[in-house]
């Protein structure tokens, strides 16, 4: 025990524990972008309104509660190591430099500390739009075709979608590549590998959760007979 | 003064054994009790305060910088030497000894080069068990390179950067015992003196470069590990802060300054580029394993090197030295650039360069292969001179590099002054009046791992050293001299800055002190050192407080003490009537140009002695005996 | 060329510092940039004004001495190189160049630009090393190492210690120095009996000096002027991983590593 404790008291385990809650967040949604596709069923919504049945169910709640708890201990973990590790990063530093220029830094990177909190503040509003149906936008209990159409419909709530999903795009993309530093897969020569490797995931995962917003307003995805 | 070289009795190659199996060793409980001052971290300190630690003495250790990590030793590039024969293409301890002592021109003790080369096969494995990463061939095992002035491949390198990796991994070894406690370390400290009692070296006073504290301490003994004092020429492939300071005040406290003219010129540095050059950059002589040397035949000839057809080059190092050719050694070389030069031949900017051509290697081995070999170095030429030597050939031309001369030592690795132990460059003991290429790091780490953990047991165990604390009045004095000295030089408040007066001390030298010197050029030497350094405590300026961090009043000490040691150097160049090795004097040469030893009257280390302030030094000799070699010609034709 | 400086002066660790500035006429585009310091310092100390100080010593890029922050950038805008081998034909007639000290909290500001980079040899005290004892080795070709290993090593060994790493690193962190030197020793066969125990030493020292982590940004291999790399930074993360779990502590508990 004292060595797990040594080791969440040091940065690296900090950075451990952020890469595997990270890597747990990322599959999750994967497989909620994968489980959206049904969007694309073209059966208005039968698909998954019953994919969304099934997860409600008393058959699956335990599973969906489990997941529910990791998918928040993984939330809170991850959070909890950022704000210790910047506030550490902040202090290896007091006097600041009155002229800073970076070579290697790029834009994801630098902004994992406002991406995070973004996808944060977006993931409150997201569930409380399509899960618990209080964000003040039409809602009905398990038609989850139904509220996406009509949420989207909107194009302020599509554009909020849209600026969280870039937000994602930029935290997966540092995130991911990151992982691969983190856990300790590296050597120079595959480099390259890891680069392409962080690239291709966020691509999938962003170009299909971009893909339902915009799909919505270009009315590729509608309510048969129109608004519900 | 007494000069006993302490040679142990037998056939050379029984001595150093004999030594080891002679001397007193000292109980763990008395080397607890035992108080070691290394001054100077660099490989010989670091290696020395290492294996003292681990030993069970008490350890201090002390460095100007602010780590063990930053000592000149780093600089080092092309590699050292082992008599291992890995490639087994003849090499011998033997071999080894015999052509450091023949590229020392004779000049050194047969007893102290035969256990270098000894020992010398200790490095390389102490080294490679410390890790340090030697470059090796595709079956894993090492790798050898020639070096200058041998026909064998005996040098080990790690790319161009022999010397850092070496000075790290003594570093590193001095490091585990700073974090074991068995050594003390002691960064940004500067000696300013030895504090003697009752004839022996007991302590030292230490200027503490942040506060500006003086401080003393108390040992048993005092290692001065303080590397040489070509920085006494101002413009030198030394670092900066390289300084003859530590080994200047030790020899106005008693010790012998052995060979002072002993000082070696690099044939392969970067040209002069202007009067603001603060410091001249080697580039390794191993790139004249690849790398040929040429100007062109006609004087004058001011085409660029491309436009020069081959039949109108002049490799004049092949050409005058078939057998050695490119790797003629180091003083050999530098001399031979200096004439093509006076010659009107010399190539660039003031037409003091020639040029070292990676061309036709390049064309036979491919710019990878050399890349490989030497890319560190082509890529700091680039950068100094912004030319790409894989289109333009290289210019060099020769530095001041290296100083022979030293405190002297017996065999012991003791100074004249009981107590006092001098190691790797500070001393002089082992390269005679020329070193050869890799021989450096070699003495460097022979001294410090290997001969003093041996020699100074003997020294402790058979000394009657009462205990001494630093409140014995002597290092009250020591200490006060010190601080005076200090107010001194600030005291002056003149005009002009302390690197000015450096740069003019420099010029003197490196004119009339520099790769040919005669009777003349040294008497004017003499006079014009003696009326700078008036002119320096009479208009030196010295910015800052003494209780400071002071840079300026750091250089002004040590200027002041560059003034006193080139009038000696001088002296002793001008008093050695022969030329030998990196000492050349125009009178003395054979009829094609080369150095003419006197052995029936100079076959002996110089020695000079403080003969008190205003007074003049004192010559000493300490005769070489060769009872295995026979002194010949040193021909490289 | 004519240039417009302005730097850091500070008188000691415990003064306030801040930005003076001077001019400079007549630069040569062949001098160093440190070349250019000792011209202003030339004319400092003839006006009788305490030059400006700033650590230096081999000045041909190996000894990690001299270091500053130039225009935003450690070592200035040069890749691959020292201040002291960085040349004034990379600035141009009229520039304006801001100079700095590396500013991190494990590295004390001493006078003007010179930085206590002590925190470096602590670091290495705790593990930098491979423990034998003089005299001790055997035959130098008794260990094999394979060129692909020892290359990699000498990469990592090629680290001069000037702390541009920690001096560009949005979180002041020390990984890149921490990782090369346990890179260096981890990829050689010597290196393998005390290499979890150096990884979990060296790491935990360097966080205890006040060093920030490692984000991932690799600032560091981009200023580095040996171009380590941050694949060391992944195996030093590897290594410690193992080592916190691995490292057999002793039946005492916990303070048995270091």
């Amino acid at each position: 025990m004292s060595a797990l404790a040594a080791y969440w008291r040091s940065a690296v385990g900090k950075k451990m524990v952020m890469a595997v809650t990270g890597l747990i967040l990322f599959a999750y949604v994967f497989v909620h972008m994968l489980g959206n596709l049904q969007l694309y069923a073209g059966d208005g919504g039968k698909a998954i309104n019953e994919y969304a049945a099934f997860l409600h169910s008393t058959r699956a709640a335990p599973l969906l509660w489990a997941a529910r708890i990791v998918l928040i201990l993984c939330v809170v973990l991850h959070v909890w190591a950022a704000i210790v590790l910047t506030i550490q990063a902040w202090g290896a530093r007091p006097v600041r430099y009155a002229k800073r220029v970076y070579r290697e830094v790029g834009y994801a990177a630098r902004t994992m500390v406002w991406s995070g909190p973004i996808i944060g503040a977006f993931i409150v509003y997201h569930i409380l739009h399509l899960t618990c149906g209080s964000a003040g936008l039409p809602f009905q209990e398990l038609r989850a075709y139904e509220n996406v159409v009509n949420g989207f419909t909107l194009w302020y709530v599509s554009a909020f979608y849209i600026v969280a999903v870039l937000m994602l795009m930029l935290h997966f993309n540092h995130g991911l590549w990151s992982w691969f530093q983190t856990l300790g897969w590296s050597h120079p020569a595959q480099d390259r590998a890891r680069r392409c490797v962080a690239n291709l995931l966020t691509a999938i995962v962003v170009i299909g959760d971009l893909s339902f917003p915009i799909a919505v307003l270009a009315g590729l995805i509608k309510i048969p007979g129109g608004v519900a | 003064m007494k000069l006993d070289s302490r040679i142990p009795s037998g056939p050379l190659e029984e001595k150093w054994t004999r030594r080891k199996n002679g001397v007193s060793l000292v109980s763990p409980a008395n080397k607890k009790k035992s108080t070691i001052i290394v001054v100077g971290t660099g490989l010989a300190g670091a290696s020395a305060a290492a294996s003292l630690g681990e030993l069970g003495y008490t350890v201090k250790a002390f460095t100007y910088h602010d780590s063990a990590r930053r000592a000149h030793s780093i600089a080092a590039q092309g590699g050292i030497n082992a008599a291992k024969n890995y490639q087994n293409d003849g090499d011998s301890v033997y071999r080894l000894f015999y052509e450091t002592l023949k590229g020392g021109d004779f000049r050194a003790r047969e007893s102290n080069v035969y256990r270098l080369a000894e020992v010398s096969n200790n490095i390389i494995d102490q080294c490679v068990a410390q890790g340090v990463p030697f470059a090796r061939d595709y079956d894993g095992h090492l790798a050898n390179r020639s070096f200058g002035g041998a026909q064998v491949s005996r040098t080990f390198y790690a790319r161009g950067q022999t010397g850092q990796q070496l000075l790290l991994g003594a570093y590193s070894a001095l490091a585990k015992n700073v974090g074991a406690g068995t050594v003390q370390m002691f960064n940004r400290k500067e000696m300013v003196d030895v504090v003697v009692i009752d004839g022996r070296a007991r302590g030292i006073v230490v200027r503490d470069l942040v506060t500006g504290e003086l401080e003393t301490h108390a040992g048993e003994a005092v290692l001065l590990c303080t590397g040489g004092y070509s920085n006494v020429f101002y413009l030198s492939t030394n670092a900066k802060n390289c300084n003859v300071s530590a080994n200047w005040r030790a020899y106005k406290r008693g010790a012998g300054f052995a060979n002072p003219c002993y000082t070696q010129i690099h044939p392969t540095c970067i040209p002069v580029a202007g009067d603001y050059q603060s410091k001249l950059t080697l580039m390794s002589e191993s790139l004249r394993n690849d790398g040929r040397v040429w100007v062109p035949i006609r004087a004058g000839d001011n085409r660029s090197p491309d436009q020069i057809p081959v039949a109108e080059r002049d490799y004049y190092l092949e050409r005058i030295y078939p057998s050695y050719g490119n790797l003629a050694p180091r003083d050999i070389s530098s001399r031979a650039a200096k004439r093509m030069c006076d010659e009107g031949r010399g190539v660039g900017p003031g037409g003091r360069g020639v040029f070292l051509d990676l061309g036709d290697s390049i064309k036979r081995l491919g710019k990878n292969v050399i890349e490989e070999r030497y890319g560190n170095l082509i890529e700091m030429y680039e950068r100094i001179t912004g030319e790409d030597p894989y289109s333009v050939p290289m210019r060099i031309y020769p530095a001041v590099h290296y100083t022979m001369g030293g405190l002297w030592v017996d065999y012991d690795l003791m100074s004249s002054l009981p107590g006092l132990f001098v190691l790797g460059e500070a001393n002089f003991s082992d390269h005679g009046a020329n070193r050869l290429g890799a021989s450096a790091l070699m003495q460097g780490l022979a001294d410090g791992y290997f001969v003093i953990p041996t020699t100074i047991g003997d020294y402790i165990a058979n000394s009657k050293l009462p205990k001494v604390t630093v409140d014995r009045p002597e290092f009250t004095e020591a200490r006060q001299s010190s601080a005076a000295f200090v107010q001194k030089l600030l005291a002056v408040k003149g005009h002009r800055s302390v690197d000015s007066f450096h740069k003019a001390l420099g010029l003197i030298l490196w004119e009339h002190c520099g790769m040919g010197r005669t009777k003349e050029s040294l008497t004017t030497a003499i006079q014009k050192v003696r009326a700078l350094r008036d002119e320096f405590w009479a208009d030196v300026r010295v910015t800052g407080d003494a209780a400071d961090l002071n840079q300026e009043l750091e250089k002004a000490a040590r200027v002041a003490d560059y003034f006193e040691m080139g009038e000696v150097m001088c002296r002793d160049a001008l008093l050695r009537e022969e030329s030998c090795g990196g000492h050349f004097r125009e009178e003395h040469q054979t009829e094609d140009g080369e150095a003419k030893r006197d052995d029936e009257n100079f076959c002996h280390a110089a020695v000079w002695e403080y003969a008190g302030p205003g007074k003049e030094a004192i010559r000493n000799v300490e005769p070489l005996a060769f009872e295995v070699v026979h002194l010949a010609q040193r021909s490289y034709k | 060329m004519k240039l417009t400086l302005h730097i850091w002066r500070q008188k000691a660790r415990s003064n306030k510092g801040g930005f003076q500035l001077y001019t400079l006429a007549d630069v040569s585009e062949h001098m160093s940039f440190l070349e250019m310091l000792d011209v202003l310092n030339e004319e400092l100390v003839v006006k009788g004004e305490e030059p400006v100080h700033f650590e230096h010593d081999c000045r041909e890029g190996i000894c990690g001495c001299c270091g500053a922050v130039v225009n935003g950038e450690p070592h200035g805008p040069k890749s691959g190189t020292t201040l002291c081998q960085l040349h004034m034909r990379h600035f141009h007639d009229n520039d304006e160049i801001w100079i700095e000290p590396f500013r991190s909290k494990a590295f004390p500001i001493l006078k003007d630009l010179i930085v206590d980079r002590g925190a470096f040899d602590r670091i290495i005290q705790v593990g930098g090393f491979i423990a034998v004892r003089t005299g001790s080795a055997p035959d130098a070709n008794g260990i094999t190492v394979s060129k692909e290993s020892s290359d990699l090593a000498m990469d990592a060994a090629e680290c001069i210690g000037c702390g541009a790493c920690v001096a560009s690193c949005p979180n002041g962190s020390a990984s890149l120095f921490v990782s090369a030197k346990l890179s260096h020793l981890g990829l050689l066969p010597q290196g393998q009996p005390e290499r979890l125990k150096r990884a979990l030493a060296m790491i935990r020292t360097a966080e205890a000096e006040g060093f920030g982590y490692c984000s991932n940004y690799g600032e560091c291999e981009a200023v580095c002027p040996k171009r380590i790399g941050i694949h060391h930074i992944a195996r030093a993360n590897c290594d410690f991983h193992k080592a916190s779990f691995m490292v057999y502590q002793g039946t005492g508990g916990k303070a048995a590593v270091g």
